[in-house]
């Protein structure tokens, strides 16, 4: 499943990608992104994969500086996932 | 095997009541302050149109906003999984589902078997859900349920309003009011806004058919009209668009419990 | 001689008449008003005594800047920003702009020069519309929202970010009877995390200034100070930075 976390506003679209057929749980994005967005808990066809926390769905653009802001600064959700799930509209 | 599927959502409430394979009954209500309240006034209507009480049922799924507080629920499913498997029910052939309610909009894509390929959803801004037609409906005076097939009589034509903010869309209502645009021109122009939004979300899913629209937006033709053009399918609705989610729930309930059968048969 | 800027905004047209670096006077007239330019241009000049023949040059800038029809000269609001906030404070390099309909974070090198910025115009959350849709749904007036906040001893959590969710989720805090001052102080919070994404995607340089007609509201400014981590400076009469920056540059382009 293509799971798009965010939405579409005035300003643009975020969303937060995150392909669950590649991701195996491991955990890793939710340790590397410094603000917490991620978490790891079993989907509705009992799969335990990757997904953004629901109180951060609705304010990803506010809380997440985008993609390259992490990745200028070292640590990024892209990079620390093994299995290349993640992606960013932003 | 008797299910139900609550889907309790910001603005109703729906229950539905599943016999094996067929629907019993269903239940439409208006959200209280109290989402759990709601659920239970919702599942009683339901009980009582099937005659039945609750503890003839053999399970219950809760989705929807405030799925989490159904304390009589065995489990809770999203909303996009469950209009996936209600939309699939409906029309098997179904690969594209838009689903709007006054909240949210959500853009799913799914398989043969009403699982999840793909989705998007924008519960975010009300410009992308049936919340900025409400807004409209007041400011212009008309009912909400009048707007989609006003919305098709046009005068002189759709008037371009921006699809990017209700708050500004509604001070550019207000300017071509003072201007004396037509009424149904400048509806036709907010429900082609929304259809716009609508078709933004639609792409990022990806869109293949068979196309389905539910929930409360199903109800309005001059916006199903539009995104119809836009997506360049006809979509399929079925007879009460609001209760797909909350039939996706009670099929949810079915395969919850077959599992449950089958997992004690092996054991013994 | 003197030189004006004008900052023709959504809501208030904003006039300042500058000589030498120093601002003569200012002047201010709702953007609805017809001739609103004209008239604060007139205005802004009679507080100080001059006559258009007494003035070099007149910059406009803001949405309405290509109506001002005593302008030789137009400048960007990014541009004008900028320069007036480095004028007001010098050690300033991101300035932070809330206005009526948009927003825009600004960040510059320490010559002044724009680096980076981005601007929202096109969503109403994180303007002053949202805070003026929040003070008639509380029933507070705008100019008393900030302080009222700051009364606040409990928090209270606005989750919606679109105006129209948030006036609904606000309309049923007010029936359950929360307090008037913790519910500001969640609005504030929620205005304040939509500036903060804004400022997270163009970085943060010390000093950061917060200017436009929102930055009068002390209770947004101690919300973003909390969450960027950082004291910011608030000018005196934020409204005008805009303007001041457009009548500065009216003297270095004549």
């Amino acid at each position: 499943m293509i799971a798009n976390y965010g939405y579409a506003d005035g300003s643009g679209e975020y969303f937060i990608t995150i392909d669950t057929d590649r991701c195996d749980g491991c955990g890793e994005c939710v340790k590397v992104c410094p603000r917490g967005l991620f978490e790891v808990a079993p989907d509705d066809y009992d799969n335990l994969v990757a997904r953004v926390k629901d109180e951060f769905v609705k304010k990803v653009s506010y809380i997440c500086p985008g993609y390259h802001r992490c990745s200028s600064q070292g640590a990024d959700c892209h990079s620390a996932c093994a299995r290349e799930a993640i992606a960013h509209t932003w | 095997m008797r299910t139900a599927g609550i889907d309790v959502g910001s603005l109703t409430g729906k229950a539905l009541i599943l016999e094996d394979n067929r629907i019993l009954s269903w239940s439409l209500v208006s959200t209280g302050p109290d989402s759990a309240e709601t659920a239970k006034e919702a599942t009683d209507i339901a009980l009582q149109k099937a005659n039945m009480t609750l503890d003839k049922l053999d399970y219950i799924v809760s989705t929807g906003y405030g799925r989490v507080v159904v304390p009589f629920a065995h489990r809770n499913i999203t909303e996009i999984s469950c209009h996936a498997k209600g939309a699939n029910w409906f029309f098997p052939a179904a690969r594209t589902i838009l689903d709007m309610g006054g909240q949210d909009c959500k853009a799913i894509r799914c398989d043969g078997t009403g699982k999840v390929v793909n989705f998007a959803m924008n519960d975010k801004c009300a410009a992308g859900a049936g919340r900025s037609m409400e807004v409209m409906a007041d400011l212009l005076h008309i009912s909400l349920a009048d707007m989609g097939g006003l919305s098709l009589q046009m005068v002189n034509g759709e008037v371009p309003v921006s699809s990017t903010c209700v708050v500004f869309a509604k001070s550019e209502v207000l300017a071509h009011l003072r201007q004396g645009t037509p009424r149904n021109d400048i509806l036709a122009g907010l429900c082609a806004a929304l259809a716009t939004r609508v078709y933004g979300l639609l792409k990022r899913v990806g869109i293949e058919p068979e196309f389905v629209i539910s929930g409360g937006i199903g109800k309005n033709i001059g916006v199903v009209t539009r995104v119809e053009q836009k997506v360049g399918l006809k979509a399929n609705i079925c007879f009460e668009p609001q209760i797909v989610g909350a039939l996706g729930g009670a099929l949810f309930a079915r395969e919850m419990l077959e599992k449950q059968k089958k997992r004690s048969a092996a054991a013994a | 001689m003197a030189t004006v800027g004008v900052d023709a905004g959504s809501l208030t047209t904003k006039v300042v008449v500058m000589e030498d670096s120093r601002v003569l006077s200012r002047s201010l007239v709702h953007s609805s008003v017809a001739g609103a330019a004209s008239q604060g241009i007139q205005e802004a000049l009679k507080a100080c005594g001059l006559s258009l023949e007494g003035v070099k040059a007149i910059v406009a800038t803001g949405i309405g800047k290509k109506e001002v029809a005593e302008a030789r000269d137009t400048a960007t609001e990014i541009v004008c920003d900028a320069r007036g906030a480095l004028h007001l404070v010098p050690s300033a390099q991101t300035v932070i702009d809330i206005g009526a309909e948009n927003s825009r974070v600004i960040r510059c090198d320490a010559t002044g020069k724009v680096v980076e910025f981005v601007l929202n115009d096109k969503c109403a959350a994180g303007t002053g519309v949202f805070l003026d849709a929040m003070a008639k749904a509380l029933r507070v007036p705008v100019s008393e929202m900030g302080e009222l906040s700051l009364k606040s001893t409990q928090d209270v959590n606005i989750t919606a970010m679109c105006v129209v969710f948030a006036e609904s989720e606000v309309v049923s805090q007010i029936h359950r009877r929360l307090p008037k001052e913790d519910i500001l102080n969640g609005i504030h919070k929620s205005i304040a995390t939509r500036l903060y994404g804004m400022v997270n995607r163009v970085g943060v340089n010390k000093d950061v200034v917060v200017v436009g007609g929102l930055a009068r509201n002390i209770g947004v400014v101690r919300c973003l100070e909390g969450l960027v981590g950082v004291d910011v400076v608030v000018p005196e009469n934020p409204e005008f930075v805009g303007a001041v920056g457009a009548a500065l540059i009216a003297a270095e382009r004549s």
